[in-house]
């Protein structure tokens, strides 16, 4: 069953050039145009992309932090953002949110059962302290962490436990989907895989669905059943993980897979795959038709005129390149 | 003789909870035109052991043992012979190019500013030097960019602004630390292939510490495994990845997902990077090690040979390790 639709979803930004005059028209900045995806419950959607590539912004947006200026995010069939303020709140529970940089996101002076008993007490009026505890308790468990230590403030633990800290405060309220924001890119090499390896087997035990944003396309296509590819606020392509990998149709998934190093020294020194060149053109001036198109290998005449529209390259992979046969030695 | 041969190199830190001893005992050497990496998590000594060798550590840190470079003893020189090696033998590039480059000078003043004063060059002669250079790192259009400020770069752009200055003075080494860290993968691929080129064309050994097994593989003839501040193992890339000798290079090799493999779960290290402070008299990595013996956290295992050019730390035999691969 879908349990997230996400339809044609705009954020729009105002943006004064700094040292503007207050009567100076502010600029529109397109941060996510025209995306849309399902997830369904117990699936994990993987949205990868540079950084300036929207997938942030997207995320923020689908649990109601940013205001989507157009399109709908439909949870379980109906639109949030035609609800009450109260009915929202109510929804919220049922999406979470992990962020990057695990430190930043704890208040390092409330103590860490304070910290993951917070939504709990913010949702769930009249529970006793003893309730709340023992919920605590379990869910620091439930992570790895000791139900010892609830006492300790986050500066007291290293940043692959305060990651884990953040998880067990996003599944307190036991939410249906939770959203990870580069869950592990701040994390030791030896510590992420630790990480990756909870977030699996907590959504196996309590049959979450997540969305998990990272720029490393290795990491994503490892916890992720689909993928999202966004450049510059645009999808680019998406499908199942292993087909997209395996099977790429846009060219710049193309160049995102020949860009991910392969730990393996007989593998990366016969690598013939294009390096992409140049960097994200300016979000404030994307360029016309196929933002991708200043930097495609393959790009025609044609792609400055219109967005590309969604081409089919097999049963639930789409790439928006009309091009993607024509590929150069990937 | 090897262009840079550090031997027992020892660097520790005062501070207020005691004393840490970041590098223990590390001895490498790197030939003329060779590429090394030092491979490393935060706390295993990699950045440090750069920073001991160009001089360049805290005011509460000292290092003790010997660094060579050229045959020339560096540990103990004065700030002015050190600044004489610092700009012509050896440059270093970091990980965020934004802190490295002056924000108030324009990119042409600080190229130039080097050029004068190392290779007293006059100042239209170095601006040209300063715009061939920027040329070679693929700057487009680098004769007007030179007169840019450097925020006026996008972070790929910096990080090879960075590059072209570290090769002004034609240095014999170069140490690069993390220096894709903070860019964005198809970036990275850029800058990492601009390495190699710099290597080629310029015969420049590079020494690259990084923490991503990824980039080592593609990018370094030898690799040097660090850990707790001691080396677990060395020897060339090719075998150490083919087939690793030590626990902790075939746990980091295990925990990483590739995207040309479909593996179910990874297998982790558990626990967390040392804590400096609280290193165990044994072997500092044998609290996280699954296949950790008794011995291990009390008496430490040698760096010795046990192939041609590889050597490795560890109490385990080499081929309890190489059955753990299979």
């Amino acid at each position: 069953m879908t349990l997230l639709s996400v339809r044609n979803l705009d954020v729009t930004f105002d943006v004064r050039p700094p040292g503007a005059w207050p009567w100076t028209p502010s600029r529109k900045l397109q941060a996510v145009h025209d995306v849309s995806f399902d997830i369904a419950a117990g699936e994990t959607l993987g949205i990868v992309g540079e950084s300036g590539s929207g997938k942030s912004t997207l995320a923020r947006a689908v649990v109601g932090t940013i205001r989507a200026t157009g399109g709908e995010v439909l949870w379980e069939g109906e639109d949030l953002r035609g609800l009450s303020e109260t009915a929202r709140q109510r929804r919220r529970r049922d999406i979470q949110m992990v962020f990057q940089d695990p430190l930043a996101a704890l208040n390092p002076r409330m103590t860490v059962g304070d910290i993951i008993a917070e939504p709990l007490i913010t949702h769930v009026r009249g529970l006793s302290k003893a309730v709340v505890r023992d919920r605590v308790e379990a869910g620091m468990e439930r992570v790895g962490l000791l139900a010892n230590q609830l006492n300790r403030y986050p500066h007291e633990f290293s940043g692959g436990q305060c990651q884990r800290i953040g998880i067990a405060r996003a599944l307190i309220l036991e939410p249906k989907l939770l959203i990870c924001d580069e869950p592990v890119s701040a994390l030791d090499v030896s510590v992420q895989a630790q990480v990756v390896n909870l977030l699996a087997r907590l959504q196996d035990e309590m049959g979450l669905s997540m969305i998990f944003i990272a720029h490393d396309l290795s990491v994503v296509k490892h916890v992720s059943d689909r993928i999202l590819v966004l450049y510059l606020g645009r999808e680019m392509e998406e499908g199942p993980a292993d087909g997209l990998v395996r099977n790429p149709a846009h060219p710049y998934t193309r160049a995102l897979i020949s860009a991910a190093p392969i730990p393996d020294p007989k593998i990366e020194r016969n690598r013939t795959g294009h390096i992409l060149e140049g960097e994200l053109p300016s979000p404030m001036a994307p360029p016309s038709g196929c933002v991708f198109r200043t930097r495609c290998p393959v790009v025609r005449a044609s792609c400055a005129e219109g967005l590309p529209g969604d081409m089919d390259v097999a049963p639930g992979h789409t790439a928006r390149c009309p091009f993607g046969d024509t590929r150069p030695a990937a | 003789m090897a262009l840079l041969e550090i031997d027992d190199l020892n660097v520790m830190f005062e501070t207020g909870d005691g004393t840490v001893h970041a590098v223990n005992g590390v001895s490498l050497n790197v030939d003329s035109g060779q590429s090394l990496a030092i491979v490393g998590e935060s706390g295993s000594g990699k950045s440090q052991t750069a920073f001991a060798v160009l001089g360049l550590l805290a005011r509460n840190g000292g290092a003790e043992g010997s660094v060579r470079f050229d045959g020339t003893e560096l540990l103990g020189l004065t700030e002015a012979e050190l600044n004489k090696v610092r700009a012509n033998q050896i440059s270093m590039i970091f990980q965020d190019p934004m802190t490295s480059l002056n924000p108030y000078m324009r990119v042409s003043d600080q190229m130039t500013e080097v050029l004068r004063l190392h290779r007293a060059l006059s100042r239209r002669d170095a601006v040209l030097e300063a715009v061939r250079l920027l040329d070679a790192v693929k700057i487009p259009d680098a004769k007007s960019r030179v007169h840019m400020y450097p925020h006026e770069f996008s972070g790929g752009m910096r990080q090879r602004v960075m590059i072209a200055m570290s090769l002004l003075c034609r240095p014999r080494l170069l140490i690069a630390d993390e220096p894709t860290t903070a860019l964005d993968v198809t970036v990275q691929a850029q800058i990492m292939a601009l390495l190699r080129e710099v290597q080629a064309e310029f015969g420049t050994a590079i020494i690259l510490i990084t923490h991503d097994l990824g980039i080592v593989a593609g990018a370094s003839e030898e690799t040097v495994v660090l850990y707790g501040g001691r080396i677990m193992e060395s020897g060339p890339t090719d075998q150490i990845f083919a087939a690793p000798s030590h626990p902790y290079t075939l746990g980091l090799l295990e925990a990483v997902p590739r995207l040309d493999r479909d593996d179910l779960e990874l297998r982790a290290i558990p626990g967390d990077p040392p804590n400096m402070l609280k290193i165990p008299p044994g072997c500092p990595f044998s609290p996280r090690c699954r296949m950790a013996a008794e011995r291990c956290s009390i008496e430490r295992p040698p760096l010795e040979r046990h192939a041609e050019g590889r050597l490795r730390a560890c109490h385990r035999a080499g081929g309890d390790v190489a059955r753990e691969v299979a």
